[in-house]
């Protein structure tokens, strides 16, 4: 079994609430530097940047999974993450449909389409910030549907995860993993997760890094075959030998 | 009514976006919801919630409400004071539920026709 370092939740310029350094490339570059081997790029209900930055992760030998964070109709975030940035297309026409609204720069931040050469193709005027339409049961199935593997974000926080919105993870939610925060509590999130849950749902953390500095401030283990969706599906459960790891948590 | 006047009325605690406090408040609304509050909120609300985080502000910006008052003793994050400074979007605190503060607005008649 291979180990590699993932940082599974960074946003780009892409998003509104997150820094306009953060093109797709300056994202790969400093992912690179601080040792991570796999990323996923996860944009507010939006995976315009994933291409770029698939093709940046080529160029640079970083593996980038093409990400969203979805806000469904409860304001609860997931991370939908797949194989293929037709996949993750497809995700964002159906969260396109159910989206009301459009951006404001000046109340939420631009909204920055580039290309992996650093360029500006142009700005998303959608209401990213927004919630979409669509219940989380509903998402989760579209995600699983569409091939993808789900994770609940930030489950320690109070605003927009599922413990802060619904208090609890439904059984009947076909989630793949569980994911907390930088600075939040692996232990007392290991708590509220049902032990006894068939299939087990993995516990991972990542940086959900809206600035370049925040890139790799929390990363998990990946013990897995190889970088596809479907063996990350498997280290969530637990299966056939994969597996995930935080690492220890310093200060 | 002012909401300069509605602190001292109502005994709640100004803690961001003191700029604002002349603002006029026209009604009410409660929610926890950004979608919902965005969609249903009408004009110079005063918005009850528990939600603490700076989104609140930049939905009291585009719905052009009055003010956010965080109920059941919430604060609200750091970003989210200095978001309502920038923006002068008073952001004021109660011990009380939404539905005790709530009552007791309306029952002094705010938001209705003429006051």
């Amino acid at each position: 079994m291979k180990r590699y370092r993932a940082d599974l939740h960074i946003h780009s310029c892409l998003s509104p609430c997150a820094s306009l350094d953060m093109s797709p490339r300056a994202v790969v570059e400093r992912s690179v530097e601080r040792g991570i081997d796999v990323i996923a790029l996860c944009d507010h209900n939006s995976a315009e940047n994933v291409g770029a930055a698939v093709r940046a992760g080529r160029r640079s030998g970083l593996r980038v999974l093409p990400g969203l964070e979805i806000n469904s109709e409860e304001e609860v975030h997931t991370l939908a993450i797949f194989d293929t940035e037709e996949q993750a297309l497809a995700m964002q026409e159906i969260l396109y449909a159910a989206l009301k609204g459009s951006n404001r720069p000046d109340v939420f931040g631009d909204q920055v389409v580039a290309n992996e050469m650093d360029e500006v193709e142009g700005f998303c005027d959608r209401l990213l910030i927004g919630a979409v339409g669509i219940g989380l049961h509903q998402v989760v199935r579209e995600i699983r549907r569409l091939g993808g593997v789900s994770i609940a974000s930030h489950v320690d926080r109070p605003s927009y995860s599922i413990l802060g919105q619904l208090g609890f993870i439904p059984e009947d939610l076909l989630l793949d993993a569980v994911e907390v925060s930088s600075r939040g509590s692996v232990e007392s999130v290991r708590r509220a997760v049902p032990e006894d849950r068939e299939p087990a749902l993995g516990l991972v953390t990542s940086s959900d890094a809206h600035e370049l500095d925040d890139i790799g401030s929390a990363t998990t283990w990946l013990f897995v075959e190889s970088l596809e969706v479907e063996e990350l599906g498997l280290a969530f459960r637990g299966d056939l030998g994969r597996r995930v790891e935080i690492p220890a948590r310093t200060g | 009514m002012k909401v300069q006047e509605i602190i001292q009325r109502f005994g709640l605690k100004p803690v961001a976006g003191e700029s604002g406090l002349d603002r006029e408040v026209r009604g009410g609304y409660c929610g926890d919801l950004l979608s919902d509050v965005m969609a249903n909120a009408g004009d110079g609300a005063l918005w009850l919630t528990i939600q603490s985080h700076k989104n609140i502000v930049g939905v009291c910006v585009l719905r052009e409400l009055a003010a956010v008052v965080l109920v059941n003793g919430r604060e609200p994050d750091d970003d989210t004071r200095a978001k309502a400074d920038e923006e002068g979007i008073p952001i004021l605190t109660t011990e009380r539920s939404a539905f005790e503060t709530a009552g007791l607005l309306h029952e002094a008649g705010v938001g209705r026709a003429g006051e």
